[in-house]
């Protein structure tokens, strides 16, 4: 069993307000479990509706209560049925009570893995939070969320609350909508929920990490502003490109029926001489050469290793400079995160009072990097602070490197206004241009931004699911070795081209798009 | 060829996309350094080190150094004019070609010309000497002696695949002022005929122009019309009059390397209004270079041969065109065409998708170097035009635009930051364009700051008072002049230092220890100033006990350094009870359990780790068997 499965519970909202966005949430359902295939194939997941017409879980059983919420899916190893649960969502005809569904996800969790598996514990909630909250038999609501709050500490669970809003909400008690924005807002106020409001379709299916990776630090230890001041730190890595995942060269050698043949295909290296090429060398009498003009310079690896540049792992601080003195443009790589040793109060002050001093002052700090002992380089970077605007979340900073003398070629351009006047735009155009970069404003005043990085997903890593979904239908429609039921499944799915309204790379209109569907004549 | 195995010079990771940091040059270059001689070049100020002469040795030294490592096909000439002695195919006066062994006149550059090159000029004047040599009363014309053998030395390759490049370096801009009458007038003919004639076989003549603080190279006196500049051109070389000898440098070294272009795309703007662009690589982390494997016996190349082996059957296979993914047990495959298919998102190279105020850049928006963007009206003609009134638009409402730039490898987001043309001291230190910065997708971004589980009554915020404190040290510690181009990278110094001591042959033990420029400044941090507003940060934000307090945490951990001793007292106890020789010789050690192993090992300080096939092996070793 995979050391590093996570179990997840969907709680989803299905009361008759959510009815038009479901198809979303199946989708975004569909991508989550799409990336498990991939990544984790043993993951565990449950799938739990609130709002509907019937009634179906333990806790109703054994307690009473806890109406209006159905258990479709009781926590196991994602296989097919899953999909089959998620694109049937019923229409649901009651109100629904998130509080209800959260209580049912945890008694999920809890009765199957007890306090085992912590932070490995997952539930997401999709709700529009519009309908009001039962009072409990005992206390307030405050009193139940806290407990709540106490019970996912304990047992390692994580709350992801995704919450539309904007255009998504139709009529709504705008009393009833501010109290559940308390609630929830209690719940990450304890530092184990995230909650992500979202307006529209591309933020909705952005607004969770489709893959969870349990990030790993680069470097515990001092930030040694001198010998005297040192602050305990913790560096992670904040922005990593996700690949395509890797696919395997296929064999069409193997038997093809085979239930054992794997179709993998083992690639070997061998080195031969340029002039004897039946000559093998083996790999202990090869040699590293490097290219210094006309001669290749032979180094051995030991040579290597002894005379090669050995610093000492740390972070030094090298000064402070004025914010302006690094341009944007010279960032390197990608970007690390600085957040003080957890549980360090000591340090979550010094990075506070340091960032906050660097965040008035204007200034960034310039800093000296070696993360593990016995590493052959060195970094130089600056650090920039990142001040908190929630109360449970510490100062931090962002790291990015910068580049050395090397790295950087100088070229000389012409300045624009040294260009004739020909090639200068004249005052219309001038004006032309200025109204542009007016009317195309993607942070429209009032409203949110688009197109924000933390919410756009790769549309790569989305479309090859999708596209894998496809292949997998047309080969259960294959199989029977009719092509019949495949058109039929286009029919019934309604399949065609993706029109422009949808892509906006796309050269096909609606209307043509609409002629592409499969009707019903054909078939026969 | 193989990128460096060792991952030396990268840190964690692999290179996302090896090919983004590798130009790919499609031409090479073959250069004549042609310096001038004369004694004003070589004389220097009272007071200011530097002669031009050196000046411009040290500029070509650097560049040598750069080819060698990173464009070693690159061929170079050094030739000196206005020399006593002469050397030279033609046997021209006046002009001194320079080489060492085992080379010839053009050439790849090698360890030995960079040596010597950068020692000449201890030895310069009693070998090659210095003298005008362009006199009154003589027909000896230098300058032209000196393009002719140029062109002489740059006779082969053709033109196609060769860019040929005469760079000139003097500190003379009227180089016949010393004539005068029909002798000047015939001298200047005749050169420029020369000059004329070398730019139709399509060398180019680029002028490296110094000058004394003060004084100004006059391009129109001679050399405009040598060069055949015009206006515009021109005007390129006019800032050149910079105040300190350090910063000509600074701009000759930017000129020295040819601007390559890394791509030309066409940006979409507007329904059918398209722009061309040129893009650049400013930045890019340098390696080591490739290697080439050796054999270490005959010191002969090695070429690498793959071959695919069906894991199956062990049949050896041509190159799979096809992949494969396990899909719930499923084998799913996918041609290579379907699977660009599957990555190509648009075939549009880059277009706009809107603006946005420049703080929504954030600082953790940044994956890979950025690319820089300049307008071209090549194909597209008004680009230029479209492109500054765009470029003045983000600068004046301070916005970036967002665009998809549709790579087929890695189409992503991008911000494009308009960059303002910043000049200091006539130093160009930004050219004016756009940059373009990657942008990552929500899959990329990790919110580690929310990783931890904090209730909010725990997390301190700084007050006022200790901001002041870190304010205090942040004046104390102002790097005042900071600048990206500091740091040399000290392990790539350390790399590049051995291989010239291994190409020349030399002793290892010779190897220059490298300055880190890297570290801290160690004194400066012990000046009293900055030692008072550290320890007063740090007693404002730690508390006046902070060393007593660590010390006392420290104090708790070797307690447990305690316990570790109890647990290796236990550990010989139990190890005691039994017979490990006799154990050992029957091969009975298998049978104990690892815990019972780990007390022998435990017991004799021995490493504790590993599999249990590694554990007896231990213990044998140990027991001398």
């Amino acid at each position: 069993m995979a050391r590093n499965r996570e179990a997840l519970v969907f709680l989803l909202d299905v009361s008759p307000s959510m009815h038009n966005l479901l198809p979303d949430v199946s989708k975004l359902c569909h991508m989550i479990i799409e990336r498990k295939f991939f990544d984790n194939k043993s993951d565990e997941v449950a799938v739990v509706l609130f709002g509907t017409q019937d009634t179906n879980n333990e806790l109703e059983k054994e307690v009473g209560g806890y109406e209006h919420v159905v258990v479709v899916r009781a926590i196991k190893v994602i296989a097919d049925d899953i999909f089959e649960v998620l694109s049937d969502l019923p229409r649901g005809t009651t109100p629904g009570d998130f509080l209800d569904a959260i209580v049912v996800g945890m008694d999920l969790l809890i009765k199957k893995f007890g306090p085992t598996n912590k932070g490995k514990k997952r539930l997401c909630l999709v709700t529009n939070a519009q309908h009001p909250i039962k009072e409990p038999d005992e206390g307030t609501k405050d009193d139940q969320i806290d407990a709540l709050c106490e019970q996912l500490k304990a047992h390692g669970m994580k709350l992801e609350c995704i919450v539309a809003r904007g255009k998504f909400t139709g009529v709504a008690d705008k009393r009833i909508v501010n109290e559940n924005d308390y609630l929830l807002s209690r719940f990450s106020g304890k530092g184990i929920a995230r909650t992500v409001f979202v307006e529209d379709r591309a933020s909705l299916l952005g607004a969770i990490q489709t893959r969870t990776v349990s990030p790993v630090t680069i470097f515990r230890g001092d930030l040694e502003l001198s010998n005297v001041m040192k602050i305990k730190v913790w560096v992670y890595k904040k922005s990593v490109v996700e690949r395509f995942p890797t696919l395997k060269k296929y064999s069409d050698k193997a038997p093809p029926n085979s239930k054992f043949s794997t179709h993998e295909v083992k690639v070997d290296f061998e080195y031969k001489s340029k002039d004897n090429p039946n000559n093998i060398v083996p790999p202990e009498q090869r040699i590293r050469g490097y290219r210094y003009g006309p001669q290749v310079v032979p180094i051995s690896s030991a040579e290597l290793e002894a005379l090669k540049f050995k610093p000492e792992k740390g972070i030094k601080l090298l000064g402070f400079t004025n914010a302006s003195n690094i341009r944007r443009h010279q960032y390197m790589r990608d970007t690390y995160v600085f957040i003080p040793e957890p549980g360090n109060r000591k340090a979550i002050l010094a990075v506070s009072t340091m960032a906050r001093a660097m965040k008035n002052a204007n200034k960034v700090s310039i800093l000296r990097c070696v993360w593990r002992q016995g590493q052959g380089n060195v970094v130089v970077g600056v650090l920039t602070p990142n001040l908190s605007s929630s109360d449970n979340i510490p100062d931090s900073f962002y790291f990015n490197i910068l580049p050395f003398a090397e790295d950087v070629r100088e070229f000389h351009f012409p300045s624009f206004n040294k260009l004739p006047l020909s090639r200068q735009p004249n005052e219309k155009q001038q004006g032309a241009a200025d109204n542009l970069v007016k009317m195309l404003d993607l942070v429209p005043s009032g409203k949110g931004e688009a197109l924000r990085p933390e919410v756009t997903p790769n549309p790569v890593l989305e479309k090859s699911r999708d596209f894998n979904e496809l292949l997998r239908e047309l080969k259960g429609a294959c199989k029977e070795e009719c092509l019949k039921p495949f058109w039929e499944h286009v029919m019934s799915e309604g399949i065609t081209l993706i029109s422009k309204k949808e892509s906006f790379d796309s050269d096909v209109s609606e209307e043509d798009a609409k002629d592409f569907l499969v009707k019903d004549e054909m078939l026969q | 060829m193989d990128y460096d195995p060792d991952n030396l010079f990268r840190d964690d990771e692999e290179d996302p996309e090896g090919e983004f940091f590798q130009e790919r040059e499609s031409s090479k270059e073959f250069v004549v350094y042609l310096i001038d001689a004369r004694p004003e070049m070589l004389a220097q100020d009272a007071g200011k080190s530097e002669s031009h002469f050196h000046a411009a040795n040290r500029c070509i030294t650097e560049s040598l150094k750069t080819l060698i490592i990173n464009r070693d096909y690159d061929e170079v000439a050094i030739c000196f004019f206005n020399t006593k002695e002469k050397k030279n195919m033609q046997d021209l006066d006046s002009v001194y070609v320079f080489n060492v062994p085992e080379r010839e006149e053009l050439d790849r550059p090698t360890a030995r010309l960079i040596k010597e090159f950068s020692h000449i000029e201890e030895k310069f004047l009693t070998k090659i000497g210095s003298r005008n040599g362009i006199i009154p009363m003589t027909r000896e014309n230098s300058l032209y002696n000196a393009i002719w053998v140029s062109q002489g030395l740059l006779r082969r390759g053709s033109s196609k695949n060769v860019d040929k490049r005469i760079l000139l370096f003097t500190n003379e801009d009227d180089p016949f002022r010393h004539v005068d009458g029909a002798t000047k007038s015939d001298m200047i003919r005749t050169t420029l005929q020369r000059a004329k004639d070398v730019q139709d076989l399509s060398i180019s003549i680029e002028l490296f122009p110094m000058c004394r603080p003060g004084t100004e190279f006059n391009t129109y006196k001679f050399y405009a019309e040598l060069l055949g500049l015009e206006g515009e051109e021109l005007s390129e070389f006019l800032p050149l009059a910079a105040e300190k000898i350090e910063d000509m440098v600074d701009q000759l070294k930017k000129r020295i390397f040819k601007k390559r272009v890394i791509r030309r795309m066409a940006f979409l703007i507007h329904d059918d209004m398209w722009i061309e662009l040129n893009s650049y690589a400013l930045i890019r982390p340098t390696s080591p270079g490739v290697i080439t494997w050796l054999d270490s016996v005959s010191n002969t190349q090695l070429k690498s041969e793959r071959s695919f082996i069906c894991a199956d059957t062990g049949t050896l296979l041509q190159e799979p065109m096809e992949r494969f993914h396990l899909h719930k047990n499923e084998i799913v495959r996918f041609s290579l065409e379907e699977l660009s298919e599957v990555k190509r998102i648009s075939s549009v190279p880059l277009f706009l998708l809107g603006f946005k105020p420049t703080d929504c850049l954030k600082d953790y928006h940044n994956l890979k170097p950025s690319t820089f963007l300049y307008p071209s009206d090549e194909e597209i003609d008004g680009s230029t035009c479209i492109f500054v009134a765009l470029y003045r638009a983000m600068l004046k409402y301070q916005r970036f635009a967002l665009a998809f730039f549709g790579s087929s490898t890695h189409p992503q987001l991008v911000a494009l930051v308009a960059q303002d043309d910043m000049i200091r001291n006539g130093v160009q230190l930004e050219p004016p364009g756009m940059h373009m910065i990657y942008l990552p997708y929500c899959n990329d971004i990790r919110s580690i700051e929310e990783l931890q589980n904090h209730d909010s009554d725990t997390i301190p915020r700084a007050t006022d008072d200790q901001i002041e404190k870190a304010m205090a040290v942040m004046k104390k510690l102002d790097l005042k002049e900071f600048s990206i181009s500091q740091f040399a990278n000290p392990a790539l110094q350390r790399h590049y230092a051995l291989l010239q001591v291994l190409a020349l042959g030399d002793d290892v033990d010779e190897l220059p220890e490298i300055n880190d420029e890297t570290l801290p400044d160690e004194e400066g941090m012990r000046r009293p100033g900055v030692v008072n507003a550290l320890e007063g940060f740090k007693a404002a934000v730690y508390g006046e006990n902070h060393d007593a307090e660590e010390a006392a945490l420290e104090a708790t951990k070797s307690g447990g350094e305690a316990s570790k001793k109890r647990k290796a007292e236990t550990a010989v106890k139990e190890a005691a009870n039994y017979n490990w020789d006799d154990l050992a010789e029957s091969g009975k050690l298998k049978d104990l359990t690892m815990p019972e192993l780990k007390n022998y090992l435990a017991a004799h300080n021995l490493p504790v780790t590993g599999k249990k096939d590694a554990l007896i092996s231990r213990i044998l070793t140990h027991l001398g068997k």
